[in-house]
């Protein structure tokens, strides 16, 4: 049966008819077309479909749309400056050539923001503690690290 | 003129795209009056097929169309094709029985494909997928490469006895056998390579669609390859004339052989957006992959290494059994025989090698090239005997190399090979410094004081790469040229779109490929932009795996530039009233010799396209060039990787300390660029002896760890921070002097930190991986021993 689910998604109000079924992730990138957001596993390890919901990261493969309703949702879309300017974040993963095919790149970027938040000068060790739920297959992890430290620092002085 | 190009760390021109959310995978696209695919896949390892009933799914919501093995026979579609031909120890050709893209009467892997159920939701058609009914005579399986040839064992294929592909050979068996029997002392390992799944994060995705208006098909594919993919699909499979069918591979999220394969999926979507005129697009979940996707290695060795008192190598004797899976994939039968076998040499001068291969049938998922490809699997073989023959007869394991590294270039090797260049005592200086390897001893101490163990490991590798020169390619058995093609299109004010054949799915080759044709026209990078991945776009291509994009596809940019240069220097004569050969070119800039005359190259561009005053009697107007570039040899990247573990005793878990890699890739472009693609492959290569295993149940045939949370891909915390440096020496038949530097972490890294962990345990040898069970039985072993 369809139900409908209300939510804000980087910023904007939305609405989709979905099944009881349909997952966050669905939402996003079916019904609203936001496919930044990514699948790559479905048991939810891989962290490619993490997200931001209200203003923690989640994997949006593991929620029910219908648990979203209400929620404020930002995705990799909603990251960067109206402007187009990058996150001090995503720059780190620029300059540090912390992502390579892309793909596990936008979950890697909202886990690694709201990791920040509460780690805003973290050790190796940390952050390589924080990736536990993100996988990537491309970079070994070494420019990632390097990435999300110097991310989370530019986070903390640009406040 | 701006400043050199090549060789700087330049941050790369796709990132934005990729870190904002605007990659267009090939999930992403969707098509006006999308379907979608789903695949019944076989539940048994091997069974017949009795019945196939599509009743009940045929009245499922949003059920459009299923079809079966019974369909796609009445439609003649092919088997899909194999790439490379083998010939045998007894010159008759490998056995390559049918691999049809929809099963004919018989299941012979857990994931084989039996029918293709299209819908109006991916939700829907895996629904209807659900209901269709198979009725199956189940029989038994064999998964394990060693028991294919037993006796009495389940056979998959009418045409392949014994589940024998082929028994080929390379290299002087008697001679071989004589040097050992004068060796003074003899290594002698047994081991597995094990098998591996891909995994590369973004899953297989095929979006068919077909046009009615003009008897035309388009397929947006993840694929390594759009024009080999073109190629199988047209030409071998749907009997479809070329110019009939566009291969799209967008962004494409990482690869590592696993894409470079013409799979039955692809086949299928493409074919049924006929049958319903509607696109139709499959997406393949992770469990989906773990079944489907093509794997890697699975080889059972014994191997041997003869040598003189010294420890000089006097003979090396390799016997392998590759286990090819169910059928042959695209490129299945060259990895462990044309890819292996020649590698025997490492950077060594063992004057004779003997190999024997014997390829076998089972019933798993068809193995094919997986990061590396044939190459880790002979690294592990060379380098596991070295380190082994060293500690057997009590000679430093550098030392033991050093005596016997190849020092004089080109240098022939008796397994086919001729490498032209290299410097392995340089990579080996290095690595030893920067891994501070005259401070192992004392830090082992502290690990013994701490309870611990200890144990440092070395690996020098070789890999044969830029593959390849076609006659030689073709006179082993490959059935296509392995050439790459390139445009260089010159636009009226100078701005410059460069086609590639070569396929970029995490390289960065937008990047790379736009430095140097920046750097050779003397502008900024922002005024070139890569395209690849279409080939509507392209001329044409052969793709990248095998490390070859910047040596081939590379290559093949820098040839049409060439021709650009050339022709811009014609109008630039013309323009400066002076004769061609006076004319002079340095990165952008057009000089009369002995004068102050110059033409900027944006202007020689600009009178190329605006030919007012033009040497019409001789030239052409525009600015536009392509190239088609088959090398002359293999590149031959190499180094030695350096590994430090601790290794607690009591939980078997490894820890590695330190790793260092020191590579020779000729001339690097972009070091940031090359340093990551040496951390991601270092880091399979250390999930290969770590952490990562596939496994099947040998009763049922079962694949056992078919998800992230049974087959181990390493984490972050696994995995330290690399030490990596690189020392040159230029590739002498290519004009970048460039080697390619995609596989050598993969290829370098499990032999060295095999080597430190049976350092460490003071064994011989142990299984991949050395998961803390493996590890703490190893250790409860040797202590009852």
């Amino acid at each position: 049966m369809a139900v409908k689910v209300s939510l804000k998604v980087n910023g904007k109000s939305v609405s989709a008819e979905v099944e009881e079924r349909t997952l966050l992730v669905t939402v996003i990138r079916e019904n609203l077309r936001l496919t930044g957001t990514h699948v790559g596993c479905d048991t939810a390890q891989c962290g490619a479909c993490t997200v931001s919901m209200n203003g923690k990261a989640v994997k949006s493969c593991s929620i029910l749309a219908m648990q979203a309703e209400g929620a404020e949702v930002m995705t990799i879309e909603g990251v960067a400056k109206p402007d187009g300017t990058l996150h001090p974040m995503q720059a780190a993963f620029k300059e540090h050539h912390g992502l390579q095919c892309g793909f596990c790149t936008p979950g890697m970027v909202m886990n690694a923001i709201d990791f920040a938040k509460s780690h805003p000068n973290p050790s190796e060790q940390e952050v390589r503690e924080a990736l536990e739920g993100n996988l990537c297959r491309c970079t070994g992890y070494h420019n990632i690290v390097k990435a999300i430290g110097a991310g989370a620092r530019a986070m903390a002085a640009s406040k | 003129m701006n400043a050199p190009l090549i060789g700087a760390r330049i941050e790369r021109k796709e990132d934005y795209r990729f870190l904002t959310g605007a990659g267009q995978y090939t999930d992403d696209v969707e098509l006006p009056r999308q379907s979608y695919a789903a695949f019944v896949r076989s539940p048994h390892a091997h069974a017949k097929i009795r019945k196939i009933s599509l009743d009940k799914a045929r009245q499922a919501p949003g059920f459009i169309a299923a079809y079966t093995g019974e369909d796609f026979a009445a439609a003649k579609l092919g088997g899909l094709p194999c790439g490379w031909l083998i010939t045998d120890v007894n010159g008759q050709p490998m056995k390559e029985p049918p691999h049809p893209c929809l099963a004919q009467g018989k299941v012979r892997y857990v994931g084989d494909q039996v029918a293709i159920v299209v819908a109006e939701t991916s939700e829907q058609a895996r629904d209807a997928a659900e209901r269709v009914n198979v009725d199956y005579e189940v029989l038994p399986a064999v998964v394990d490469g060693s028991k294919a040839r037993a006796k009495g064992a389940p056979q998959l294929h009418d045409i392949a006895p014994d589940n024998t592909c082929y028994v080929w050979a390379l290299g002087d068996k008697a001679v071989t056998d004589a040097a050992f029997a004068k060796a003074a002392h003899v290594t002698k390992l047994d081991f597995i390579n094990n098998r591996l799944i891909p995994n590369a994060l973004e899953p297989r995705v095929a979006n068919g669609s077909y046009s009615r208006a003009d008897d035309s098909y388009t397929l947006y594919v993840a694929s390594q390859n759009p024009h080999v993919e073109r190629l199988l699909m047209t030409a071998f499979v749907m009997g479809l004339p070329e110019h009939k069918v566009r291969v799209v591979a967008g962004d494409v999220g990482g690869g590592f052989g696993s894409k470079i394969y013409l799979y039955a999926e692809d086949v299928a979507v493409t074919w049924a957006s006929k049958q319903v005129n509607r696109p139709v697009k499959w997406t393949s979940d992770r469990s989906e992959a773990f079944l489907s996707d093509a794997h890697g290695r699975d080889h059972h060795t014994v191997a041997e290494l003869a040598l003189d008192k010294d420890g000089k190598f006097l003979a090396m004797r390799v016997k392998t059994t590759a286990n090819v899976g169910a059928y042959l994939s695209t490129f299945a039968s060259c990895v462990p025989t044309i890819l292996y076998a020649t590698l025997l040499a490492g950077q060594y001068k063992t004057p004779v090698i003997h190999c024997e291969v014997t390829a076998v049938f089972t019933n798993t998922t068809p193995v094919d090239a997986y990061r590396g490809a044939g190459r880790p699997e002979a690294t592990y073989v060379v380098e596991r005997l070295v380190e082994t023959a060293a500690r057997e007869m009590k000679i430093d394991p550098a030392e033991i190399r050093r005596r016997n590294f190849i020092t004089a270039f080109p240098y022939q090797t008796p397994v086919a090979l001729m490498y032209d260049i290299g410097d392995y005592n340089a990579t080996m200086d290095a690595a030893q410094k920067l891994a501070d390897v005259s401070g192992f001893s004392k830090r082992k101490e502290q690990s013994i004081k701490n309870g611990k163990l200890r144990g440092l490991g070395y690996a020098a590798y070789i890999e044969a790469c830029g593959i390849a020169p076609s006659a030689v390619a073709g006179s082993l058995g490959a059935r296509a040229g392995l050439f790459e093609a390139g445009e260089v299109r010159v636009h009226p004010t100078g701005s410059v779109t460069v086609f590639t054949g070569s396929h970029s799915h995490g390289q960065g080759h937008e990047t790379t490929f736009a430095q140097v044709v920046a750097d050779r026209l003397g502008m900024p990078i922002e005024n070139v932009d890569i395209v690849h991945g279409d080939t509507s776009k392209i001329l044409f291509g052969m793709g990248t795996y095998g490390s070859r994009s910047i040596a081939v596809g590379g290559t093949a940019i820098v040839k049409a530039l060439d021709k650009v240069i050339a022709k811009g220097k014609k109008i630039a004569a013309h323009l400066m009233e002076a004769a061609e050969a006076d004319v002079e070119y340095d990165r952008g800039v057009y000089t009369v010799k002995g004068t102050d005359k110059k033409k900027m190259f944006g202007e020689v561009a600009f009178a190329a396209y605006v030919p007012h005053n033009y040497p019409h009697d001789k030239l052409e107007p525009g600015l536009n060039e392509n190239a088609f570039y088959d090398p002359s040899n293999f590149t031959f990247p190499a180094g030695t990787y350096v590994c430090e573990v601790e290794v607690d005793p009591e939980t078997g878990v490894v820890r590695i300390e330190k790793f260092t890699a020191v590579d020779d890739f000729g001339k690097i472009i972009n070091p940031m660029i090359v340093e990551g693609q040496v951390h991601g492959g270092l880091t399979q290569g250390i999930g290969q002896a770590l952490t990562e295993g596939c496994r099947y149940d040998d009763a049922t045939g079962q694949l056992l760890t078919g998800s992230f949370m049974d087959y181990c891909i390493p984490r972050a915390t696994d995995v330290p921070s690399y030490q990596v440096d690189t020392r040159e020496t230029p590739c002498t038949h290519n004009p970048l002097g460039v080697k390619g530097c995609g596989e050598a972490g993969a290829i370098g890294a499990p032999a060295a930190l095999m080597n430190a962990i049976t350092d460490a345990l003071g064994v011989t040898d142990m299984p991949m991986p050395a998961t803390p069970q493996t590890v703490w039985r190893t250790l409860q072993n040797k202590k009852a021993a």
